[in-house]
């Protein structure tokens, strides 16, 4: 008895030593790649500034103040000591307007990315396995679907399923889900034809188990390269069909949404259209920097060991 | 003649090939009528250079895909890819280690899932026996834990060996096993191979194209050419008198280890026909030495006695 929980033990410590080892060498191959930290480490600074946002921004993200209508930032003479960023047409605090829109875009991109990752991945593995006419419709489908330049399509989806947020963010994972179709499919062709599918199926694995056990663990490492540069695309586009009006709807702190009800004062207050699309650039910047750098350490071909 | 622990009976299997939305398709008889008898505890050895069909017989005979026509018998029961009790009697060992396993997969995972997808063991009931089969192959029981990555290709071989053993089968279908893996290695596994035969009564069907060691292990010998069985008979008969001059011409390519042995190496001209479009009559008749008319408008069938039959018109010796 002692014995089995004796290697019992040793088998849970092995396992976490081996895990340990490849989280190691990940971490090794990863900070290779200059661009690719300062990346994660501005993505981490953005969800720990979204997750803290109520305790760090010096006022609601909605509250008005009717004695300081576009009050540039306080390095800029006039500027006022209350609102480091500055203050919008109606008077609410630019920066943290800022840091509550940080939620919003790490919020669109998790739920986009889920979406699209979770019906991208199981349609290409539908498609890759059984090929044949099943591959055919789909993928005809998801051709027609790319065909659409990806904004004007989430525009059209958004103006059938209404403005706002949530609908916005169903469109913009529609648009982006045959990436992963396309990705899951082409991996799939590639691993299924390989002795270790086969002999799965001789001992009598099914269909499913085939594609979500034997197939799917070794498809994923490109999907995780698509994920993250769609995080960055899902924002972008977000920030896109908000500035059109068709996503967040005023008075969200969505950054996109800030550059449209800002666009009018362009000429005369700078700072109102910057900071918002310094937000949107910076974020998006780091993610892909980050992608990059995933795609690098991931990928086992560009190992040298 | 319950002996027999697979019959075939003239399995073919055919693919379309090409074809699109306008185009007909093409068909490759990728196997042609074979038929053949594998004993209990034997070894039936089917050689033939690349593309004559060995891998599709593997596939057949593994009921990975079903044969076009023909019949085929396992354990005396006529072959049903459903049949849980007749994919547990024959499993397969493929010729490359290195994709035979799936990399994500510890070694134990891979061992263990045969069983998990037909068994009802518990957990630690399946890692005894996954133990026990990896000391059969000489594996050492730290390997458990290990991924693919970290073995070499003739340890991957035993890995691949020790799963196949994994459900009990009667039968190993070994495709190519050892040709992936250096000559020592290649000895080592074979012994092992051997071994396991002696120690489980294991039939073997032994799928290569390197006959020295298709004399080291096996009892019978059948010859393919473009899908068709051209000669089959007792290794020891085949080797010391090839009646059909493509196995003749096989076995004079074998290099030996003797060099005051004089031999007369038969140099076959041309290529491979295409199996999309093969040739009238005997398939082997635009590369044989002795054709003649008959060779060009007839089909040889199988014919001679039990353990050495040829399908020949004009048969050496």
């Amino acid at each position: 008895m002692t014995y089995i929980t004796e290697t019992e033990t040793k088998l849970k410590k092995t396992k976490r030593e081996t895990r340990k080892r490849m989280l190691s060498e990940f971490w090794f191959y990863f900070s290779e790649n200059r661009g690719a930290v300062i990346g994660l480490w501005i993505f981490l600074a953005l969800v720990l500034i979204a997750i803290l946002a109520p305790l760090i921004a010096p006022h609601a993200p909605n509250e008005q103040y009717r004695d300081a209508l576009l009050v540039p930032p306080v390095w800029e003479e006039g500027g006022d000591w209350r609102f480091l960023l500055g203050t919008d047409p109606v008077g609410r605090d630019m920066l943290s307007r800022l840091i509550y829109g940080a939620q919003f875009s790490l919020f669109i991109g998790v739920v986009v990315v889920t979406l699209a990752v979770s019906g991208g991945v199981s349609i290409g593995l539908i498609a890759g396995y059984y090929r044949g006419a099943v591959d055919t419709i789909i993928m005809r489908i998801m051709d027609v679907i790319l065909a659409f330049p990806s904004l004007l399509l989430a525009l059209v989806l958004v103006a059938i399923l209404g403005p706002g947020l949530l609908n916005a963010m169903i469109a913009i994972a529609i648009v982006l889900q045959p990436h992963f179709v396309r990705l899951t499919r082409a991996s799939v062709m590639n691993e299924i034809n390989r002795e270790y599918v086969i002999s799965a199926k001789v001992a009598g694995a099914s269909p499913f188990y085939l594609m979500t056990r034997t197939i799917l663990p070794n498809c994923l490492g490109p999907v995780t390269v698509q994920a993250t540069l769609s995080f960055s695309n899902a924002i972008l586009d977000a920030a896109a069909l908000g500035f059109l009006g068709m996503g967040a709807q005023p008075p969200t702190p969505e950054w996109g949404t800030m550059l449209a009800e800002a666009r009018e004062f362009i000429l005369r207050a700078w700072w109102v259209v910057t900071f918002p699309g310094l937000a949107i650039l910076i974020t998006v910047l780091a993610i892909n920097l980050m992608g990059d750098g995933l795609r690098d350490a991931l990928d086992p071909k560009l190992k040298r060991s | 003649m319950s002996n027999f622990i697979i019959k075939a009976d003239n399995l073919t299997r055919h693919y379309e090939v090409g074809g699109g939305l306008f185009k007909k398709p093409g068909t490759v008889k990728a196997l042609d009528g074979a038929s053949f008898t594998l004993e209990v505890g034997k070894t039936l050895a089917v050689v033939g250079e690349s593309g004559c069909g060995k891998s599709t017989l593997a596939r057949v005979v593994t009921m990975m895909e079903k044969a076009t026509s023909g019949n085929l018998e396992i354990l005396g029961k006529k072959a049903e890819p459903g049949l849980v009790e007749m994919r547990k009697a024959i499993q397969i060992v493929f010729q490359n280690p290195f994709g035979s396993l799936n990399p994500r997969h510890k070694i134990g995972k891979i061992l263990e899932e045969p069983l998990q997808l037909n068994t009802t063991m518990s957990e630690s009931e399946r890692r005894k026996l996954a133990k026990n089969k990896m000391e059969l192959v000489g594996l050492r029981p730290e390997h458990y834990e290990r991924y693919p990555h970290m073995f070499s290709g003739g340890q991957r071989q035993r890995i691949a060996i020790a799963r196949a053993l994994m459900l009990n089968p009667k039968i190993l279908v070994l495709d190519e096993p050892v040709s992936a893996l250096d000559l020592s290695i290649q000895a080592q596994v074979l012994n092992l191979l051997t071994d396991l035969q002696d120690e489980l009564g294991l039939a073997y069907l032994f799928i290569s194209h390197d006959l020295s060691v298709v004399r080291h292990i096996a009892d019978d010998l059948m010859v393919m050419y473009l899908g068709k069985v051209v000669e089959r008979g007792s290794a020891k008969n085949l080797f010391n008198k090839p009646k059909h001059p493509y196995t003749a011409a096989l076995m004079s390519a074998t290099p030996s280890a003797n060099p005051d042995k004089k031999k007369q190496r038969i140099m076959l001209t041309g290529e491979l026909p295409s199996p999309l479009n093969p040739p009238g009559g005997c398939a082997f008749n635009p590369r044989c030495q002795h054709v003649t008319d008959k060779c060009i408008k007839q089909s040889p069938i199988l014919q001679g006695k039990k353990d050495h039959q040829t399908a020949c018109f004009n048969p050496l010796g």
